[in-house]
């Protein structure tokens, strides 16, 4: 798209030394950016390398140490969220920030620094649900909404100040493909009419696609300035993470074997209002295999891992079977006993307890599977066998921490993660289920950990991935199935799978049109 | 006779009702203050301290209102600005009220108090039957009336109101948008302080104008279990003060009568009823949670 604006004298946006410290951490240090009138402007850089941290200030969450930020030229202080949408920036969060028990049009008029009447905000927004294609129920209980249509609300809402500047952060983390489409053609109606983006992002392929400019972050500093079309996906990523990405190793699965892990006919009511209902899901997963698991965050995906993993205990034995035994009555001990290991989504609280030490957390998943190991007669702890089994895990996953054994608060998130999955392999668990294995990882560590999932599949462990990366199940499954709505589709062979028929699937079209083309399904 | 139960009724609902109403706001703003008891007894101390020292009960009740206030701006201070912890704090509060209540009130007890008299609607008050139960009640009474018609505008109807429930159900996501999470609790643990001292300076001015030590006898926790009990709703906290009044005054009725079942047993039933109903509730987790404040008793600080 040639744009015809002149270019202008001064950027919309200019930022000169931006730096934030949190404690002894600059998660920015004297960046500086630039963002001209009418351009997508893209923010790259691996998570903790800085971005969000970056747009808070640029939004007024945060007050910056030290720097300035121009706004046409001229220094703007921008001290509240309010102020910056005042000069005429506004920005959609990554999580979202809607509150669940409001309507649609309450959230979108809390934001308006002018009071206007319900009935009025209902219709302008109404009329800008229309122009740019983003259908929305202004009557709607957010908390009763999916992620697609909340990402919509909040792009109204952020509309609805007519910005100059509109801020997106992750945007399309959790959106299908088909979704992300609808999103760039309305991001593309925006930069016609004159308006900029700041368009966050760790996803190469749809910068290069949608950016005219990138500014790389690392470790709180700009790396990099470049055009984003003139790159490759891989020189990309080289200034994203400083050095190459290990590829991750894939190679043919053996011959298909006995059937590890079963789950026929699960399914659970709600539990509580904003949880999704499990209806009549079969799997298997054979011996030397990964199933991946995909689908838009919210559609029963922690559900099916709580009954699976034995968090909640089903009705009949038969319905969750490991290594052909019935486990459906069994509790989480019951079945690690039986050779399964979990690996649940939220590592801080869940996976891990966040004030004890590693070591501790080690025997709290294990102490019932290694009690000979970790515990002596009487039950009393064999505390050098744990650190050294610690130690051990630690170094086999590369998890890089300040001391000899941390609280797990104490570690980021990527090495915190590597040593909860770790964790589980050292056991070489026949079963392996695990629940966003790289969520909020950086590219190095996510890379070790899809290795060790192969690594273990490939040694005759079945293994189960849960995961809203579409790149991640593409990279390391043998087959992909799909959960919408609380059902799981039947599983692709990764042979035959595509982002267009997994999209559809995600997007809740009937299994029989996943080979619909795009253009006549959406 | 049933027409003088009815009324009899509505003085025991009235003080609930009053110290629920400013709890619910509260507790939809996000704070759990379980100082109830604490200010409410505060409140009957001074109420009927000022009352009897000027010989005015209104400014009694105006008194109590400001020491309620006062109270609750202690507990903010602590929990909002030094961000202490909501429960243990509110705990504190209450004992706090019911041992320098207790001081305070030494040499007013046995002394007459001075009563608020009930303003007779003329003509309708005469009316049969509803008459005085509608139209010849104390004035606090109608107060509690109007409060809830107040309360449940403000929240469902006003601008403010909407930011109020914003605070309550997402406080990070508040303050993202801008709005000043902190200054609104503040205002709504005010507000709560306010409506105890007015329930407070009920109980020693109108329902029985005297001074008692511990004379809250409960209702502060009573009240705020109604919070629970009416999920967040204000016209369901009507429902339950009624329904917890009338339980008190049948007690006492049963009493009279002479009803076989010891008296004690009898004085316990309207915690009794409480409790039924809240695990009949805690039962029913989607009532509970569509309507529960999410960020409920959870600390905020912004990360500047």
């Amino acid at each position: 798209m040639q744009a015809t604006l002149e270019d202008p004298v001064a950027p919309l946006l200019e930022a000169r030394g931006l730096t934030k410290i949190f404690g002894t951490l600059r998660a920015c240090d004297q960046v500086d950016l630039k963002i001209s009138r009418g351009e997508i402007h893209a923010l790259l850089g691996e998570n903790g390398a800085g971005k969000s941290t970056l747009v808070k200030m640029l939004f007024g969450a945060l007050e910056p140490a030290e720097g300035v930020i121009l706004w046409q030229g001229k220094p703007a202080a921008i001290s509240s969220p309010r102020e910056a949408r005042r000069l005429g920036i506004g920005m959609v969060f990554q999580h979202f920030s809607l509150f669940d028990a409001l309507t649609a049009a309450e959230n979108i008029m809390l934001s308006l620094d002018d009071p206007a009447p319900a009935s009025a905000v209902t219709t302008r927004a109404r009329e800008l649900s229309k122009a740019y294609g983003l259908p929305i129920d202004p009557d709607a209980h957010v908390g009763d909404l999916s992620v697609g249509e909340r990402q919509r609300i909040e792009i109204i809402r952020c509309l609805l100040q007519n910005p100059e500047l509109i801020i997106l952060d992750e945007p399309t983390s959790v959106l299908t493909p088909q979704e992300a489409d609808k999103l760039f053609e309305t991001l593309e109606k925006l930069k016609l009419e004159g308006r900029s983006i700041l368009y966050i992002s760790h996803r190469l392929e749809e910068v290069k696609r949608i950016c005219d400019r990138a500014t790389v972050l690392r470790q709180g500093r700009v790396v990099a300035e470049c055009d984003p079309r003139k790159e490759t996906a891989s020189s990309l990523a080289r200034m994203m993470v400083g050095d190459e990405v290990q590829p991750v190793v894939r190679d043919k699965p053996a011959a298909q074997r006995e059937v590890l892990l079963e789950v026929s006919n699960l399914s659970r009511k709600a539990s509580h209002p904003f949880a999704v209902p499990l209806s009549g899901i079969n799997l298997s997963v054979h011996a030397g295999e990964i199933l991946g698991i995909a689908g838009v965050a919210g559609n029963g995906q922690g559900e099916l891992f709580e009954a699976v993993s034995g968090e909640v205990i089903q009705d009949r034995p038969d319905t969750v079977r490991i290594r052909g035994k019935d486990a459906g009555k069994l509790d989480i001990s019951g079945r690690r006993l039986m050779g399964a290991a979990f690996v649940p989504e939220e590592r801080l609280g869940h996976a891990a307890a966040p004030a004890m030490t590693l070591s501790q957390n080690l025997l709290l998943s294990r102490y019932r599977t290694d009690a000979r190991a970790f515990l002596s007669r009487f039950g009393i702890i064999r505390n050098g066998l744990v650190a050294q089994a610690a130690k051990r895990i630690s170094a086999a996953m590369d998890v890089r921490k300040s001391a000899e054994d941390p609280e797990a608060s104490a570690l980021s998130g990527g090495n915190l993660q590597k040593f909860v999955i770790g964790r589980e392999l050292d056991r070489q668990p026949l079963v392996m289920i695990v629940n966003q294995p790289t969520w909020g990882v950086d590219a190095g560590a996510a890379a070790r950990i899809r290795q060790g999932l192969i690594d273990l599949a490939r040694n005759g462990s079945a293994v189960l991935v849960i995961s809203q990366d579409l790149d991640e199940l593409f990279e390391i499954c043998d087959a992909i199935a799909v959960m919408h709505g609380g059902s799981l589709s039947a599983p692709i062979p990764i042979a035959e799978a595509t982002y267009e028929k997994v999209g559809l699937l995600m997007g809740g079209a009937e299994p029989g049109h996943a080979a619909t083309p795009l253009a006549e399904a959406v | 006779m049933l027409e003088s139960v009815l009324i009899t009724i509505a003085t025991a609902a009235t003080p609930l009702l009053i110290a629920a109403m400013g709890e619910l706001v509260v507790e939809r703003s996000g704070v759990l203050n379980l100082g109830v008891e604490g200010m409410m007894i505060m409140g009957a101390v001074t109420g009927f301290a000022v009352a009897a020292m000027t010989g005015s009960a209104w400014l009694g009740v105006f008194a109590a209102i400001l020491v309620g206030a006062a109270f609750a701006l202690l507990f903010g201070f602590l929990a909002l600005t030094l961000v202490t912890n909501q429960v243990a704090t509110g705990l504190a509060l209450t004992l706090f009220g019911l041992g320098l209540s207790g001081m305070l009130g030494e040499s007013f007890v046995g002394l007459p108090g001075v009563k608020l008299d009930p303003i007779y609607i003329p003509g309708l008050s005469d009316l049969p039957f509803v008459g005085r139960l509608l139209f010849g009640q104390d004035p606090l009474f109608y107060v509690s009336i109007l409060l809830t018609v107040g309360v449940a505008y403000f929240l469902f109807s006003t601008r403010a109101g909407l930011m109020l429930r914003a605070v309550g159900d997402n406080h990070v996501s508040a303050h993202a948008q801008g709005i000043n999470v902190i200054g609104i609790r503040y205002l709504a643990v005010l507000f709560g302080g306010a409506c105890a001292g007015l329930a407070g300076a009920y109980l020693s001015i109108v329902y029985t104008p005297q001074w008692v030590e511990n004379m809250t006898a409960g209702r502060g926790w009573i009240a705020l279990a109604l919070v629970v009990f009416a999920s967040w709703r204000p016209w369901r906290i009507v429902a339950g003060a009624y329904l917890f009044g009338g339980v008190t005054i049948g007690q006492l009725h049963a009493q009279a009568l002479g009803v076989g079942i010891p008296s004690q047993l009898l004085s316990a039933l309207p915690y009794l009823a409480t409790i039924v109903v809240l695990v009949l509730i805690s039962r029913n987790r989607r009532l509970t949670m569509m309507n529960t404040p999410a960020s409920l008793g959870r600390a905020f600080v912004p990360d500047r």
